[in-house]
């Protein structure tokens, strides 16, 4: 199997599960969003580095024939990118708005004072 | 021309009325605004399903260019019949809606809250109607976004944190779509559903396709929250608002089982399914947990939306048992429970939430003796329950006569067993309810009153329809069946 000639996905994957890893092992609301960050952008270099060509130019309109890279994953990646930003910035919206419940961003203390409220109520 | 133009305009108008409801003005207007426009999206949706009986399915191509390479709408039976109850139950909240939300939500937020509101209709509306595979996930997003917004809003703090944890999770199941559509488009170089079902078959064995159809299947799943992926939902629904907890569990994880049903049958296959893996006895294994799980945990709960919220979980699980069997019988059922489950959740959120108006709490001990205080809507809640446990002439007996008879057309005895006795253990959490509200007594003196008269109208108009369409199920049966066999033929 050709290992080294797809370094392209291995970096994706690699990147992807240190999102990943930071998502699901963190307790900190920011780092977390941090790491769902990191996951997000290695799902858009998987898709970029699909559309590469080999020897391919970009797509543009120019005398004679050349091979070009294809351009759809780039533009599908460009909406997801957009997602990714709404996604970003609802979550730290929401983490500033828990800062101002809680008075902290660490998951376990949240936790804590959530359980203290149900065996209270 | 507005025949013509049905499909886009059951998307593109909710999607341009979000911004303009912002526009428009605060408190009744705004309400009054989202009120019409999804009141419209629900006449497209009843134009687009007379169309498709009528005439079978069509397609609509956004700005003209013909698919694969345009982005193409589909409306078969599936997806019209999903529309069709998705909007009609919104339109139904609608009317909840506007005293609920007066009570719940600060007034300078309404206009902001029904823009959120309005782009999570457009977002479910566009994964029902989609026939490409990378809208779906734009699509995906915007109503899970929205949706985030609408939890968060919620009365209680841990609402934010309930909504913060949906995010992550959301986010996660929606990238793991993402990247299991870019291995298929990597395997095919096309995004079209049609396109891909004819390409996949041509593959053969394929690892990537294997690949990105499990990456497709986890992403769904979460979205779904199937067993053991549910873990964001309970919270969610119990810290939600008492309109968005209605709107959320009838809408927003049925479309979810769409697009798995989409998924698995239309563009996969049926052979897919049969050939690969065991997979139907995984998804059967897993929805089996699920609904006994859901039911257990369900009976366990001291607050009522959060004991609701455990037994959709349950309800998911009877969807995807449906879906399992794989066969005319079992899909049928799986697609009418979508909306059977839907009418019925819908009632019971709105019941509690009538409650939290009135009474302030949504725990057993703020629903004991409302049956006195607030007859109509703690008795639409009852009809809602027995449709839950399944007693004839309600749309649940329906549901389950189809799973059961599902399993025992597939000689699987032990599964139909575990159907009825789940449906024992609704009639346990469902008479937790009865027994609070009916025979015991109220603890404070002070008089508490029925519900606004658009709030029970709207909790009745859904509590008649359980009993409705228990009763004639023409309608239902027809539709889904239609589904099921374009399902199971489509395939192959």
């Amino acid at each position: 199997m050709d290992v080294l000639g797809k370094y392209s996905y291995w970096v994706a994957i690699i990147v992807m599960m240190i999102g990943f890893y930071v998502v699901i092992d963190r307790g900190n609301l920011l780092k977390k969003l941090v790491g769902l960050n990191i996951f997000q952008t290695a799902v858009f270099m998987l898709y970029i580095s699909s559309g590469k060509v080999a020897g391919g130019t970009a797509p543009i309109l120019y005398d004679g024939d050349a091979p070009f890279s294809n351009p759809l994953p780039h533009v599908l990646i460009l909406t997801a990118i957009v997602v990714g930003v709404a996604t970003l910035a609802l979550g730290l919206a929401l983490v500033v708005r828990i800062k101002e419940a809680y008075g902290t961003v660490e998951e376990d203390e949240i936790q804590a004072i959530e359980n203290r409220e149900e065996d209270a109520a | 021309m507005i025949s013509a133009n049905m499909a886009a305009l059951q998307v593109a108008v909710p999607l341009i009325g979000a911004p303009l409801c912002t526009l428009i003005g605060r408190g009744t207007r705004a309400w009054l605004f989202a009120t019409l426009v999804t009141w419209f999206a629900f006449a497209m949706s009843i134009g687009l399903l007379v169309e498709v009986m009528q005439n079978g399915a069509f397609s609509y191509y956004m700005g003209n260019w013909p698919a694969p390479w345009g982005i193409e709408y589909r409306v078969d039976h599936l997806s019209a019949f999903v529309l069709l109850f998705i909007t009609g139950i919104a339109s139904v909240v609608m009317l909840f809606a506007y005293n609920s939300v007066e009570n719940e939500i600060a007034a300078d937020k309404h206009r902001l809250f029904y823009t959120a509101y309005l782009l999570t209709l457009a977002g479910l509306l566009g994964m029902a109607i989609t026939g490409d595979a990378f809208n779906a996930f734009v699509f995906m997003e915007i109503s899970s976004l929205s949706g985030y917004v609408l939890i968060s809003l919620g009365r209680d703090r841990r609402a934010l944190f309930a909504s913060y944890q949906y995010l992550v999770l959301g986010t996660i199941g929606a990238t793991f779509f993402v990247i299991g559509i870019g291995l298929l488009y990597m395997a095919t170089g096309t995004l079209n559903l049609a396109d891909l079902a004819t390409r996949l078959p041509r593959l053969g064995e394929n690892f990537v396709v294997f690949a990105g159809f499990v990456f497709l299947m986890v992403g769904l799943s979460l979205k779904v929250a199937l067993f053991p992926l549910h873990l964001w939902l309970p919270n969610a629904y119990t810290y939600a608002p008492s309109m968005v907890s209605a709107l959320l569990a009838a809408s927003a994880t049925k479309v979810g089982v769409y697009l798995f049903l989409r998924f698995l049958f239309d563009v996969f296959g049926i052979r897919f399914i049969i050939d690969t893996w065991p997979l139907a006895e995984i998804f059967m294994a897993l929805a089996i947990i699920a609904a006994v799980m859901g039911s257990l945990v369900a009976i366990t709960q001291i607050n009522v939306k959060r004991l609701l919220a455990y037994s959709s979980i349950a309800q998911i699980g009877y969807i995807v048992l449906g879906i399992s069997f794989v066969n005319l019988t079992g899909l049928t059922g799986a697609v009418v429970h979508l909306f059977n489950h839907a009418l019925m959740k819908g009632v019971m959120f709105l019941a509690i939430g009538s409650v939290l108006m009135r009474v302030g709490g949504t725990r057993f001990v703020h629903i004991r003796g409302l049956g006195k205080r607030m007859p109509m809507t703690m008795a639409a809640f009852v009809i809602a329950g027995l449709s839950m446990i399944g007693v004839p002439g309600t749309v649940g007996f329906v549901s389950k006569w189809y799973l059961v008879l599902a399993a025992i057309e597939r000689g699987l005895w032990p599964v139909a067993i575990i159907v009825m006795a789940t449906s024992l253990m609704a009639v346990v959490y469902v008479w937790r309810v009865v027994e609070a509200a009916y025979f015991a007594e109220p603890e404070a003196n002070h008089e508490i009153a029925e519900a606004p008269w658009p709030m029970v109208t709207a909790t009745w108009i859904l509590a008649i329809a359980c009993i409705l369409f228990g009763l004639t199920t023409d309608l239902t049966i027809g539709v889904a069946q239609s589904a099921a066999v374009m399902l199971l033929g489509g395939g192959q």
